[in-house]
């Protein structure tokens, strides 16, 4: 089945693979948002259980859907693997770090003799939360606006700045650095956003969903802000576009704008997504008793659609997904940067899998789901966080 | 070699035997310790006892706080590939990530979706559910294993592949000859019932605790029964795939099989050596020094287990540095020189190819395939330098053997004891089986020992050392992370060991587990 498409078909099924699965984490990214909200939501001891243990039965979903899209990377763009990681060697390894201290807050925060202390580790998701989403939307940014490496002839790159990475969120002498922490803080607002609207959902206590939907409006307001001024910039801005022919890179006037035109149907996703996005956020917001608990699927859904999109914006049309700024010719395509085909092949068959996965995640998440947290279960729960 | 940073290569390579001997301190339990826990809920959901369940809780809450801090050291492995080893991400991504992917996809999406029924499934979902999901807890965690030991065993042996001269890297022919070479076999199956051993010696020394100070007495023979009796189904299996792994190594890595004998001069009816004291050496990578000061060998028995012939010829270091010609064995001397045709030839080719020159391009390929197997060896002119530590090799290997035989005779006696009914009677068992804990967890790391330093300078067999691997990034940035990572470890290592006892204590005291 996959032997008989071309290789190029298949470097874009791959992109949108890979595409999903960055779009499902920013989804997923509400576990993330949630945390950074825990302290400024719950007021007592049983309220920050409740909100910790909500996020603590989802938490480890996110962080395989990351680990997946890291994997996914290596083994269909594995020259993006190994400039991108092995260049913006700082930026990689804060994100890293922040949810290397998050895998073990949820099961340690509450045990007996666990060292560090609650706070510690209520602390630790804080930061997982604050520097996993702004790091990551920052890093995806620059698929957009480009990083500074180059790469030879036996395909080793080399990363030009000296302080691997951390200049494409502080060189602000770079307009592109305010696009680049314009999509980090809007990711960050979003994930805050879907960590509210996954409370609603999730939660069943009256004054703390009082509280957070307090903080809804305020939250989507500062990510539509940011969001906007990313997506404007970015639309104006040259793009990174390579000839399909000779494959020579050349500045583009317009690139991104030109590629909304030229795939219509990849618009329709971004517009349908955003709209979703924006009528989850109404809809909870201003008719909450009724639509409060839906908010994260419509959002949740928006989300995805918006962020796959996106990734399909940088990634085909002729488009470098990840441009050098320092050597055009280097920028990398999903032509120059993807597997042989005969490893897009044989993932393609794994691939099949994808729906199954996804299918048994939403049973078992719809199981868990029947009954939200509430304070009394809190109490009773041996396995409580 | 003067290109290369070599203190940059060395803290690269601590960075990651760092991240890996961390994350190996936390995954060979939950292998196990998945199944076990598994096997107990299948025995409460049959017969309906609470004192199953409560042993259920336990191990499982026990489970929960190793998994969590497993999942914290794992995931910086996957991505250091890319950070601090690039050159070695392109130039095996194309069949190395592959695994990767597939074991996202595959293991760890089923792994942490039903670990979250299993722990917050009691009174959510049907009792059938839920012991399902304890099932495909322990089948997810041991599929995870499966992925990434396929990808380590193709560096130890690349197979399936071709090296593609215009990308610069290997691309895969066959995906079956990746997944199902003999050494990728040997290397789950060992090393998932190392797993499980190590498993089984947790929960036989937590419950012989028990037994010690006289508390939850039923609760700790149950526990005690199942671990003994899936340690010792593991053991036999650990011997077996051990013993098949070796003559593997012996195929395919014949450096790191005389390594760990120590075995310098190659011989026909070569001797085991039980056991050994090496002599202090000014420079353990000199064969012309090393000598044992002290052995105790079983004649013939090495060449018995290197080819099933107690005939056969099993070469030494200075065989493989030297060459053997009696025995077909070409020395590093001429691979080295192979080698660097290798690399030249690959360079002009390159060359030629921009300069549009084809017929200078072919000739150089040609020249390029014929000497590719020794690729790697290009890199060097010493041929010392492709000799593994041989003294921490040797005392790694012997030391894992003579472990497991200790493990297998503990879980007999064990078992023995428990069916006399006399196990809390014979204590200075039961304190036995306490303080073999810690020498489970010195075995499996020696076993990691032997399979990674012994493959020394290898990334990947013959083809790439860590040199030409390592990303091209100042030390100082490698050292801050080291230091970092070391810290963050040390200090949750230190967080998991004081709740684990905690909750050991808790529930001895019948306090329950939580």
């Amino acid at each position: 089945m996959f032997e008989n498409l071309s290789y190029l078909a298949l470097q874009q099924y791959w992109w949108a693979i890979v595409s999903l699965l960055g779009a499902l984490l920013v989804f997923m990214f509400f576990v993330q948002g949630g945390q950074t909200m825990i302290r400024c939501l719950g007021k007592t001891d049983n309220e920050i259980k409740m909100l910790v243990n909500s996020l603590g039965r989802k938490w480890d979903l996110t962080f395989t859907t990351l680990v997946t899209f890291g994997g996914a990377a290596f083994a269909s763009f594995p020259l993006f693997y190994s400039t991108s990681f092995g260049g913006a060697y700082w930026v990689w390894m804060l994100i890293l770090f922040a949810f290397i201290i998050q895998a073990v807050s949820y099961e340690y925060r509450t045990k007996k003799n666990n060292f560090l202390g609650a706070k510690t580790y209520e602390t630790f998701l804080f930061l997982n939360g604050f520097l996993g989403t702004i790091l990551i939307g920052t890093a995806v940014a620059t698929f957009f606006t480009g990083s500074d490496f180059m790469v030879n002839n036996m395909n080793q790159s080399h990363w030009m700045s000296p302080w691997r990475g951390l200049e494409l969120a502080f060189d602000f002498t770079r307009y592109a650095t305010f696009i680049n922490l314009s999509l980090g803080l809007g990711v960050f607002f979003l994930s805050r956003v879907l960590g509210i609207l996954y409370f609603f959902n999730n939660i069943n206590d009256a004054t703390l969903l009082e509280r957070a939907h307090k903080k809804l409006l305020t939250n989507a307001a500062l990510f539509l802000v940011f969001f906007l001024f990313f997506l404007v910039n970015i639309l104006l801005i040259d793009g990174f576009g390579y000839d399909p022919v000779t494959k020579e890179v050349s500045l583009v006037p317009y690139k991104y704008f030109n590629n909304l035109i030229e795939m219509p149907v990849n618009t329709i996703i971004l517009l349908l997504g955003v709209i979703m996005v924006l009528l989850g956020i109404y809809r909870a917001g201003f008719h909450f008793k009724e639509c409060g608990s839906k908010g994260i699927w419509i959002t949740g859904l928006g989300t995805v659609l918006t962020v796959f999109a996106l990734f399909l914006l940088v990634g085909l049309n002729n488009t470098c997904f990840y441009p050098s700024i320092s050597d055009l010719q280097s920028s990398l395509t999903i032509e120059n940067a993807s597997s042989s085909k005969y490893t897009l092949v044989a993932m393609s068959y794994v691939s099949l899998l994808v729906p199954f996965v996804l299918a048994y995640i939403w049973y078992a998440w719809r199981s868990l789901n029947k009954k939200s947290i509430t304070a009394k279960e809190m109490e009773d729960d041996t396995h409580a966080y | 070699m003067e290109q290369f940073d070599l203190a940059l290569i060395d803290w690269s390579r601590a960075q990651f035997a760092l991240t890996a001997m961390y994350h190996w301190i936390f995954v060979p339990l939950t292998l196990g310790l998945s199944f076990i826990v598994a096997i107990m809920m299948t025995i409460y959901v049959k017969t309906g006892d609470e004192l199953w369940k409560k042993i259920t809780k336990f191990w499982m809450t026990l489970f929960g706080i190793n998994f969590a801090i497993g999942v914290a050291t794992g995931i910086i492995l996957e991505f250091e590939f890319g950070t601090n080893w690039s050159n070695y991400s392109w130039f095996v991504g194309d069949i190395f990530g592959a695994p990767l992917a597939i074991e996202g996809i595959m293991a760890f999406f089923l792994e942490s979706t039903f670990i979250a029924i299993l722990f917050f499934g009691w009174g959510r979902v049907k009792p059938g559910f839920h012991l399902l999901s304890a099932w495909l807890v322990a089948i997810g965690s041991n599929l995870s294993a499966l992925w990434i030991l396929v990808a380590n065993a193709w560096m130890q042996n690349p197979v399936g592949m071709q090296f593609n001269p215009d990308t610069a890297r290997n691309e895969m022919l066959n995906f079956w000859d990746v997944l199902f070479s003999p050494t990728a076999i040997n290397k789950f199956l060992h090393t998932i019932s190392s797993g499980y051993v190590l498993s089984a010696v947790f929960v036989v020394g937590v419950s012989a605790w028990f037994l010690i100070k006289k508390r939850n007495v039923i609760f700790a023979k149950r526990s005690m029964v199942i671990g003994a009796v899936f340690g010792l189904l593991s053991s036999f299996y650990l011997i077996l795939t051990g013993d098949e792994s070796a003559r593997e190594v012996f195929r395919t890595q014949p450096m790191k099989f005389a390594a760990m004998e120590g075995l310098y001069d190659g011989e026909t009816n070569a001797p085991l050596v039980v056991i050994g004291l090496m002599k202090q050496l000014p420079d353990p990578q000199n064969p012309n020094l090393e000598r044992f000061a002290f052995k105790l060998e079983i004649p013939n028995l090495l060449s018995y287990m290197a080819a099933l012939n107690p005939n056969a010829f099993v070469p030494g270091i200075r065989d493989l540095v030297h060459g053997n010609e009696e025995h077909g064995l070409m020395s590093y001397y001429e691979k080295i020189e192979k080698g660097k045709i290798a690399i030249q030839a690959l360079s002009d080719y390159k060359t030629a190819l921009e300069a549009k020159d084809q017929a200078t391009a072919d000739v150089n390929l040609k020249l390029f395939k014929a000497n590719y197997a020794y690729f790697g060896y290009g890199y060097y002119d010493d041929p010392h330098s492709l000799i593994p530590h041989v003294p921490l090799t040797f005392y790694s290997f012997h030391l894992m053997v003579g472990l497991g035989m200790h493990f297998l005779i503990l879980f007999i006696v064990i078992l023995v004891l428990i069916f006399r009914k006399k196990i809390e009677k014979v204590r200075w068992v039961l304190y036995v089986a306490l303080w073999t804990i810690p020498l489970a967890y010195i075995a499996s790391q020696a076993g990691w020992i032997v399979a990674e330093l012994g493959r020394q300078p290898w990334v990947v067999q013959d083809l790439m050392p860590t040199l030409s691997a390592v990303s091209n990034i100042d030390k100082g940035a490698v050292m801050t992370t080291f230091w970092i990572f070391a810290i963050t470890f040390t200090v949750l290592l230190i967080a998991e060991i004081k709740i684990m006892v905690s909750q050991i204590v808790s529930q001895s005291k019948n306090e329950g587990g939580h």
